[in-house]
């Protein structure tokens, strides 16, 4: 058993050592190492299939290289393939001509939205911004209340007109949240939804009309970086449903090794924009494609040797 | 929403006639997309291969049956998935409730799943006391309380944030045993697996608990829409405080809970229960029929 990418195709190399050259065949075998290591890594079947298709492409027309043996020379295209892929339009957040900046936050059932509200309003509050939290979440036991606490951990103020637990209509507090913070000079306000399902198209209206009625700036799409294969119907459902402009990668400090992000990039084109890294209001970083890229297919050691070649 | 285009897909190749060899990769696309892990998957290929050779056939509908069989095999239709909810006499030869304990990753349904299992055991007529032992995330000890006051039981919890969680489970199953409740169930804060402290904490949370009454049942939570991940958060929960069954959560989705194919083969404990919903009601046993139907269909 070979524990990563780089190891078994170093294993599956060992017999063309000193070659240098990537035959059909080795590129056969090598294509589909890679697409074992992907669906290990949780990326969708449609997108391993792509991205597959890519690296064999590229490996054909590779050039020969004298100082990388055919394993380095495969992993470095696929390298270059992902982190291609990952950072392909990497961008800032996007703020408003005209504050407040209106940031939606969306996704399935405990991907970590709420949390993720505290993290953007600290961070943006460390930068100079007088954020504001909305709670429109009024479906979530306590889910007002839990926003509440991590606004106050954070130093940010909450919008919270209506206690939730099934009472309040969360598209009446969006509004009135933007409104509010329009009066009050808050330079960004950023709005906790509920959870919900792809399927549900009842809750996906609801968005649908959170975002109509606060006409956001961005709306990140919170995906758990432990998702598998069903990344690709929700990316899909929340994509169509209520659109997304920019994903946030969420408890990345786990052992998955994300796929996801390949995946949601795969089918919708969007941008990874920050990682969620941890319970704590200051696990929040930008997203980095290039470690993603080594995260997925485990190849840290390889890529340093390749570096050093 | 169970019965995804996956499925039909798998239908429509099924009855095709014989099968060629896109056939055949078609149906690994299927057992891939539902999360059942290419290495299991390969197995599972070889086996139907072999056994469509060995009884000479392509028909589409004796490979589906091949199919069904094997992972019904895999995922044990032969184990016991009651909940262990009679109380027990200890060692000491006093009762006590019976003591479950809920554990598993960050968000994938434990409050909610602490929350319906009450509501099934009071409408079985007994009672039930719950301990809040998620003392860290925010409102996490009020949520539970909000699902306590709906399904009408108690709830044990502290009223200072970040207090010891191992203290209010001892509290909680003491309090239980006190007041002669019949079932004692504790919810924990998420977790992941690879966090050392928080599993130190979580063992010790197991220990504390069983000096007031043997902890007769710990449900590890897994979220279906978790990947290859969902193995290793197994193995590791297992490690600690030795899980005995599974609650399979957010079926109700386009996930299919695959990756319980696996942790069932390889640690032998099985899936007890699935959550198809948010309320309170949203709990089913889990039956094994139905969910490799719901897997291939
Ligand atoms: N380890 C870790 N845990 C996280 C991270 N982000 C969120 N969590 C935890 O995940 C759980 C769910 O987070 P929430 O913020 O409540 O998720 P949500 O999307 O608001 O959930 P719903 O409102 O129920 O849909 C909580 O236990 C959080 O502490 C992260 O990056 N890493
Ligand atoms: N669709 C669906 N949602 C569920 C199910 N079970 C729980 N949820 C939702 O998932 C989210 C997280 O549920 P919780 O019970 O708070 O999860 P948890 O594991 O206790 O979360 P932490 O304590 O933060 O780790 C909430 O929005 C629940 O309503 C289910 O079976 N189906
Ligand atoms: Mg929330
Ligand atoms: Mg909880």
């Amino acid at each position: 058993m070979f524990a990563n990418l780089s190891d078994r195709l170093t294993a599956s190399f060992k017999q063309l050592r000193g070659k240098g050259r990537l035959s059909e065949a080795d590129i056969d075998s090598t294509v589909s190492e890679i697409r074992r290591a992907l669906l290990e890594a949780d990326v969708a079947l449609p997108v391993v299939r792509e991205f597959t298709a890519n690296v064999r492409e590229r490996a054909k027309g590779a050039e020969v290289s004298q100082a990388l043996n055919p394993a380095q020379q495969v992993v470095k295209i696929v390298n270059a393939e992902l982190v291609e892929i990952l950072g392909g339009q990497s961008r800032d957040l996007t703020f408003a001509k005209h504050p407040p900046t209106v940031i939606m936050l969306a996704g399935l059932q405990g991907a970590g939205k709420t949390t993720l509200a505290g993290k953007l309003g600290t961070w943006l509050k460390d930068q100079g911004h007088t954020p504001m939290l909305v709670a429109s979440d009024l479906q979530r036991p306590n889910a007002v209340t839990q926003l509440q606490v991590v606004g106050e951990r954070a130093g940010v103020p909450v919008w919270a007109p209506e206690p939730g637990n099934g009472v309040g209509d969360p598209v009446a507090v969006a509004r009135s949240g933007v409104q509010q913070a329009r009066e009050k000079m808050h330079s960004v306000v950023i709005i906790d939804t509920a959870g919900r399902l792809g399927v549900d198209a009842e809750m996906m209206q609801q968005a649908v009309d959170v975002r109509d009625a606060t006409d956001p700036d961005e709306i990140l799409f919170v995906l758990d970086a432990m998702i598998g294969q069903d990344a690709v119907s929700t990316a899909q459902a929340f994509a169509d449903g209520v659109g997304f402009t920019g994903v946030v990668l969420s408890k990345l400090d786990g052992d998955a090794r994300g796929g996801a992000a390949l995946s949601v990039r795969g089918v919708t084109g969007k941008p990874v924009l920050f990682a969620s890294v941890g319970e704590k209001l200051t696990d929040f970083e930008r997203f980095h494609p290039d470690r993603m890229a080594s995260r997925i297919l485990d190849m840290g050691d390889m890529l340093t040797l390749i570096e050093q070649a | 929403a169970r019965s995804g285009t996956v499925g039909q897909a798998l239908l429509s190749i099924l009855s095709r006639g014989d099968l060629t060899e896109s056939d055949w990769e078609e149906i690994e696309e299927t057992l891939l997309l539902a999360d059942v892990g290419i290495g299991p998957t390969t197995e599972l290929m070889d086996t139907l291969r072999t056994r469509t050779k060995v009884l000479g056939t392509t028909d589409p509908e004796v490979v589906r049956g091949v199919l069904r069989e094997e992972l019904l095999a895999l995922v044990g239709p032969d184990m016991d998935r009651r909940l262990a909810a009679t109380p027990v006499v200890g060692d000491d030869g006093e009762p006590h409730p019976a003591t479950v304990l809920v554990v598993g990753v960050n968000g994938n349904g434990k409050t909610t799943t602490v929350a319906k299992l009450a509501r099934v055991l009071v409408a079985e007529g007994k009672s039930v006391v719950l301990g809040a032992a998620d003392t860290f995330r925010a409102a996490a000890a009020d949520q539970l309380e909000t699902w306590g006051s709906r399904v009408g039981v108690d709830v044990v919890r502290s009223d200072r944030e970040g207090a010891d969680p191992a203290a209010v489970a001892f509290d909680a199953v003491k309090q239980g045993r006190e007041a002669g409740a019949d079932s004692v169930i504790v919810d924990t804060a998420g977790r992941l697996q690879n966090k050392q402290d928080l599993m130190d904490e979580l063992g010790k949370i197991k220990r504390v608990m069983s000096r007031q009454a043997p902890v007769g049942e710990v449900l590890l939570v897994l979220d279906a829409t978790t990947g290859q991940n969902g193995m290793r958060q197994a193995q590791v929960f297992a490690d600690v405080v030795d899980i005995s069954g599974i609650v399979l959560t957010k079926l109700d989705g386009t996930a299919k809970g695959g990756i319980v194919v696996t942790v069932q083969r390889e640690l032998g404990v099985p899936v007890k229960f699935v959550g198809l919903g948010e309320g309170a009601d949203d709990l089913a046993p889990f039956v094994p029929e139905e969910f490799v139907d719901a897997l291939l269909s």
